[in-house]
């Protein structure tokens, strides 16, 4: 049961908990040592210095990297815009002539708008669209590679609002085989579904503590160092992260990273394992109850927490939310929840705007009980049915 | 004995209520950004370390971009303001010589104004540089993080409006150690660093006067009003408000007689002595003795100083602020001893110890 006053959880793609033991391996972080891990002429800052190292050992563990490949950011969107504006700007700067930037249009928005910045340098973005179920074809990727010399592609590796789960290995290996770079924003794949760069080719791999159960406030870039890969920072000055991030490096916040993505590594398919169980509860209850309903984005590619649902009956997604005070869930990504234009990952998917705004995103996580969802599933009918007849009062 | 740490200008000590703040923060679940009952409370913590930092420090809430340290404010302003959405346009960018690595690194072609001996910008240089093109971005620490001078702000800010140009202030080592108010300083933005006052690292602000638009250095999300994509970093951000809270300039004052002490007692040369400084900064040089050979004996002796900048490579070079002070061969022979909020009352007097020890055995 879900502690008093403590709403139930379902919103796991914003953000998630911190782990407990996340916090247990920060806790002397904060209370001991404090001191700047650049400081290395002094005991207590290299004693900073080894548990950052520590932490990029863990976080490159996570997805088959070595430690010297990850570069420390304060997230995935600042990952993101390094990898983006960072390999475009240093490629022209070399003098190289490509232009072409290959996107999905149901990036995170950060990816998209770090790509449309690009256009105002003289780049030519060109943004891909995806299935009905929401993966991108090879053959979609393969006809723009065609088109132009590429200089970089960018896919995420799961969506943010419907879960589903690109292929990677083979739209990676298409855009090796074109001479572009691969980058993949896997902020929301991390933990949840296997990572490895020494398997795939991917050059650059974004990725966010505060997704994996760890601390806001940082996240990694995964730069490929054979064959190199060479980026432009977006922050210069100490020189910290080899060059590419300059600010000092907030120890705790990594710690806490590193130890997450440790959990992570360990626990991550038996997490998958318990999720997905929730979720098929979830999902058999709710179809009980509410006839008709739909879940978008792709059944068999679908990271196991997500649930993207279209209830029916022409109900308002937001008169459901109005009545959920003690539920977590969302209309879609977080950063645009409070607009209310409806999501654009849905239109890319060929939701009609009704069916749009009658959509809720569901994200169970590492923390999510089977009583967490059987209480939600009890709550969402009971949304449902009271926006169900407001609908039917209006149309009266 | 437990070290006697004065390198309080590499980062401060965290004061308890930051660290309460950001355990706190660290229990609450939610993305400021959702709109649900997480999110909500998120976002009330968020809006709070925002109004209570603007209030500090002269500007309104809305004015202020919660950033992931001071680099990446500086780097927020220095190309929002300087070079405009793309590169290659905008204003001219000057700033001073002795300025953080971050601001003469962050976009190429900055001119540098030069310093007097004393470590205060050469004014005289600056209006020259400013009466000589189109408008300008003029950035300028308001305190230096190795000698602890202060620059003129309150002559060159005047002269920055005179002559169109835009005031940008790294007041990172300033904040917490004497007053700070972007209004009543009449600079266009101010860059803070939560873990230079106390707070934890991970955090910093961009605050801007009123009005002034700035473009965003990571796109995406839209938070921070479009300024500045990504989720907020709100455990550092609770700690940063937390401390800013905590901050009290009387503790200046006490840190003022410790380095007043240091100085008297170390009989070595005091950089940027005749110049206003911060109160808890010495830069302390002697002549032929390498810093890096002082700093290693101190540390040995238990006190943790520094020799200049504690930035990327572990490597310690010639400082270059020196250096811009014309210091020449001797730029190499200074340590930085700078005092945190918390030093204890016998700090002067155990760094004294240990400093005349080692020049005893260095022969200096």
């Amino acid at each position: 049961m879900a502690a008093v006053n403590r709403p139930i959880y379902l919103d796991n793609h914003a953000t998630t908990p911190l782990d407990p033991r996340v916090l247990a391996a920060m806790r002397p972080w904060w209370e001991e040592n404090f001191a700047n891990p650049h400081s290395v002429e002094h005991a207590l800052g290299r004693a900073a210095e080894e548990a950052v190292e520590t932490a990029r050992r863990h976080v490159a563990a996570l997805i088959g990297a070595e430690a010297r490949e990850i570069i420390f950011t304060s997230g995935a969107t600042e990952a993101n815009n390094l990898a983006i504006k960072g390999a475009a700007r240093f490629a022209a700067a070399q003098g190289d002539a490509r232009r072409r930037i290959i996107t999905v249009c149901t990036e995170h928005k950060c990816v998209l708008e770090s790509v449309r910045d690009l256009q105002a340098e003289g780049f030519e973005p060109v943004f891909l669209p995806v299935e009905p179920d929401g993966m991108l074809e090879a053959e979609t990727l393969r006809q723009a590679l065609a088109e132009a010399p590429t200089l970089l592609v960018s896919v995420m590796a799961v969506n943010n609002e419907i879960g589903v789960v690109q292929d990677l290995p083979a739209l990676a290996a298409l855009a090796k085989e074109a001479g572009a770079l691969f980058h993949t924003d896997a902020a929301q794949a991390a933990g949840r579904v296997p990572l490895d760069v020494g398997a795939v080719p991917i050059d650059l791999m974004s990725l966010s503590a505060h997704k994996i159960y760890g601390p806001k406030g940082v996240g990694a870039l995964y730069v490929r160092r054979r064959p190199r890969v060479r980026l432009m920072p977006l922050l210069s000055g100490g020189g910290q992260e080899r060059g590419l991030r300059s600010g000092t490096l907030p120890a705790p916040l990594l710690v806490g990273f590193g130890e997450a993505a440790r959990i992570a590594a360990a626990e991550g398919l038996l997490d998958a394992g318990r999720i997905a169980a929730q979720r098929d509860r979830l999902l058999a209850a709710l179809s009980a109850a509410v006839p008709g309903l739909r879940v978008n984005g792709a059944a068999e590619h679908r990271v196991a927490g997500n649930l993207n649902i279209t209830f029916p009956g022409g109900v308002s997604a937001q008169t459901m939310l109005a009545r959920l005070q003690d539920l977590c869930v969302s209309t879609g990504s977080a950063c645009s929840s409070a607009e209310v234009e409806p999501s654009y990952v849905l239109r890319a998917i060929g939701l009609p705007e009704a069916e749009a705004a009658a959509t809720l995103r569901i994200g169970i996580g590492r923390f999510t009980s089977p009583a967490d969802v059987d209480r939600a599933a009890s709550l969402l009918t009971d949304a449902w049915r009271h926006a169900l007849s407001e609908t039917q009062d209006a149309a009266e | 004995m437990t070290p006697l740490y004065l390198d309080a200008n590499a980062t401060e000590p965290l004061r308890p209520a930051a660290r309460e703040a950001v355990l706190a923060a660290l229990d609450l679940l939610g993305n400021p950004s959702s709109v649900h009952a997480a999110g909500r409370a998120a976002r009330q913590m968020l809006e709070q370390a925002r109004r209570r930092i603007a209030e500090r420090f002269g500007t309104s809430p809305q004015e202020v971009v919660f950033t992931s340290g001071a680099t990446e404010a500086n780097a927020l302003a220095l190309h929002s303001l300087g070079r405009g959405r793309s590169l290659g346009r905008g204003r001219r960018i000057l700033a001073g010589a002795t300025e953080h690595p971050a601001i003469l690194r962050a976009v190429p072609g900055i001119v540098t104004v030069p310093v007097l001996p004393d470590g205060q910008v050469d004014v005289a240089a600056l209006a020259a540089a400013l009466a000589e093109g189109p408008p300008a971005l003029v950035c300028l620490m308001a305190a230096n993080n190795e000698t602890g001078v202060l620059h003129p702000l309150e002559e060159i800010a005047p002269l920055c409006r005179k002559h169109d140009a835009l005031l940008h202030v790294d007041a990172v080592q300033v904040a917490g150690r004497l007053p700070l108010d972007l209004a009543a300083l009449g600079a266009d933005s101010l860059a803070l660093s939560a873990h230079k006052l106390g707070g934890p690292k991970g955090a910093g602000a961009l605050l801007l006067r009123r009005g002034l638009d700035l473009s965003a250095l990571f796109t995406g999300g839209g938070q921070e009003r479009g300024r500045r994509g990504g989720t907020e970093a709100l455990p550092a951000i609770a700690g940063f408000a937390a401390a800013v809270a905590e901050l009290d300039l009387a503790e200046g004052q006490k840190l003022a007689a410790l380095r007043d002490a240091i100085e008297e007692g170390a009989r070595a040369i005091v950089v940027g002595a005749g110049a206003p400084r911060l109160p808890n900064t010495s830069c302390l040089l002697l002549p032929g003795a390498p810093a890096e050979t002082q700093v290693i004996a101190l540390d040995l002796a238990g006190v943790q100083v520094s020799a200049g900048a504690a930035c990327s490579s572990g490597k310690v070079t010639a400082s270059p602020v020196l250096q811009a002070m014309g210091l020449g061969a001797d730029a190499g022979c200074a340590i930085r001893v700078s005092l945190p909020w918390n030093a204890p009352p016998d700090a002067a007097q155990r760094f004294l110890t240990a400093y005349a020890e080692m020049r005893r055995r260095l022969g200096c």
